[in-house]
């Protein structure tokens, strides 16, 4: 049975984290999970909004849950980690701070809008591991990766500080997921280290080694390929590479979303992916290969 | 050789302030501070700040109102929550750096030569503007801004972008920007109101408005 979402796919999903939507789709397509996007959202309130104005991130906010929840389905999808933690913490600011909640609901009230707070945000991670479940998952998969070993990057605000649906020290829902498409999961303890942010364009000697400390440490272990919930985490672990390779050397793995490898192995294309899309392209191991099928 | 006095004197303080920020809904924890430096530990950034994310705690609660918002370190921190989860004392440290970064940004006094205002405050021109980021043009303008040799230098991954379709070249908008606008200035009437109440600054009005 098919089971419905309402989907906020964000600013980067539309830009430079285009794979993400790309790969995103067709994956819960295949696993008969409907996503129906927002009709005419709006920027989430993300973290360079809120350090101008905290309120008004929450008020951006509160205009695409109420959007979702006039839509519907029961629950909001949100892949983006940004839009994740703000959509979430607008909901807690309505639940815990007076003051908060009487400016949002002024705000939404001015243009006939609602929010009752009933419409739960979801991260796709925990869709899967929780509503689809890793036997449906294992069932759709006709290529397992088997023999690519992969480094588990959740980044942080998915699991900071909230924390609702996976440990915020050592979360393994990734793991899990990417143990059921046949990958090798290296052990990455630094999986929910910053990645540098915003800081890797604006600060670049700060935020980049906060990259770099993130890529040695994946080599370090192994890795074949880091797999990323984030379209900022994406675009710092992929096309900084040169810069970094100018500060300490070259530390060339590729970082792709979780979804572009269950894409692979539900056998989806490439290109269909967004695979073509990355700086440091993903190898063709033997393991992808065709002639690899039902090992 | 320039000489700073690296003390303090009494004198320094803005009264009030440390009061100020404990009232801001998220920052009420502030006072319970043990100066334990757990978050600076954490921190994976503090490297690189002139004062330990412990420090400014510190500095907040005995009103050092002029250093921490000139301080870099309220601009290095990336929101990445780490010292607000092991914070002992339950203080939501990243949302009070957050609070202060408004401050800093309402009052115009963050570092000149900093990037990171001045790609906060055109993020927040440009969701005005359309309701929606467009990444790729939102960080040309904050180069142009502040330093468009860097724009020069960043040209390999911009070109890298454009190649691989991550590049738009129309601008992101959505259909029903008055609705936005109309929510906004309910917002700032309020925070108006608000500052008729208080006889004092809104503490969320933004400097420069809608520009």
């Amino acid at each position: 049975m098919t089971t419905k979402y309402s989907y906020f796919p964000g600013c980067s999903l539309k830009g430079i984290g285009r794979a993400y939507e790309e790969s995103l789709l067709p994956v819960f397509r295949a696993l008969d999970v409907e996503l129906e996007e927002l009709e005419d959202w709006n920027c989430c309130g993300a973290t360079a909004y809120m350090a101008v104005d905290e309120v008004k991130a929450c008020v951006l906010a509160s205009r695409n849950l109420a959007m979702a929840e006039k839509l519907g389905h029961k629950e909001l999808l949100a892949p983006c980690s940004a839009c994740y933690l703000v959509l979430n913490k607008t909901k807690h600011y309505l639940e815990d701070s007076p003051s908060v909640r009487g400016v949002i609901q002024k705000a939404l009230a001015e243009v006939d809008m609602t929010y009752s707070g009933n419409t739960p945000v979801r991260h796709p991670l925990d869709v899967m591991i929780n509503n689809v479940g890793l036997d449906a998952i294992k069932k759709r998969v006709v290529r397992p990766l088997t023999g690519l070993k992969v480094a588990p990057y959740y980044g942080c605000q998915i699991v900071r500080p909230y924390a609702t649906f996976d440990d915020q020290h050592d979360p393994q829902t990734m793991d899990r997921l990417m143990e059921a498409i046949g990958c090798t999961v290296v052990h990455y303890p630094l999986k929910t280290r910053c990645c540098g942010a915003s800081l890797t364009g604006t600060l670049p000697e700060p935020g980049l080694l906060c990259s770099k400390i993130l890529l040695e440490e994946a080599l370090k272990r192994g890795a074949d390929v880091i797999a990323t919930v984030c379209p900022l985490c994406q675009f710092n672990l992929d096309g900084y590479h040169h810069n970094i390779k100018k500060r300490w050397g070259d530390f060339r793995i590729p970082t792709v979303y979780f979804t572009q490898l269950m894409g692979l192995a539900f056998g989806l294309g490439e290109r269909e992916l967004g695979l073509h899309r990355g700086f440091i392209p993903m190898k063709p191991l033997p393991a992808l290969a065709p002639a690899a099928v039902g090992t | 050789m320039k000489l700073t006095r690296t003390i303090k004197y009494e004198a320094d303080r803005v009264k009030g302030f440390g009061d100020e920020v404990r009232s801001v809904p998220g920052c009420e924890q502030l006072q319970s501070c043990i100066q334990c430096g757990t978050c600076s530990g954490v921190c994976p950034l503090s490297i690189y700040m002139d004062y330990s994310p412990r420090h400014v705690m510190a500095l907040v609660r005995s009103d050092f109102k002029n250093e921490v918002l000139k301080s870099h370190t309220i601009w290095l921190c990336a929101s990445c929550y780490h010292c607000t989860v092991e914070c002992p004392r339950q203080i939501r440290i990243t949302d009070i750096m957050y609070e202060l970064k408004q401050r800093a940004i309402q009052e115009g006094i963050y570092p000149r030569h900093f990037t990171i205002p001045v790609l906060a405050k055109e993020f927040y021109k440009m969701v005005y503007r359309y309701g929606r980021v467009t990444e790729n043009v939102l960080a040309a303008t904050m180069f142009l801004k502040t330093n468009p040799m860097e724009a020069v230098k960043m040209w390999r991954l911009g070109l890298g972008l454009l190649l691989r379709g991550r590049f738009p070249l129309v601008l992101e908008k959505i259909k029903r920007r008055d609705e936005l606008d109309r929510m906004m200035k309910v917002v700032d009437k309020m925070h108006i109101d608000q500052l008729h109440d208080d006889q004092k600054k809104p503490r969320h009005a933004v400097a420069g408005g809608h520009a």
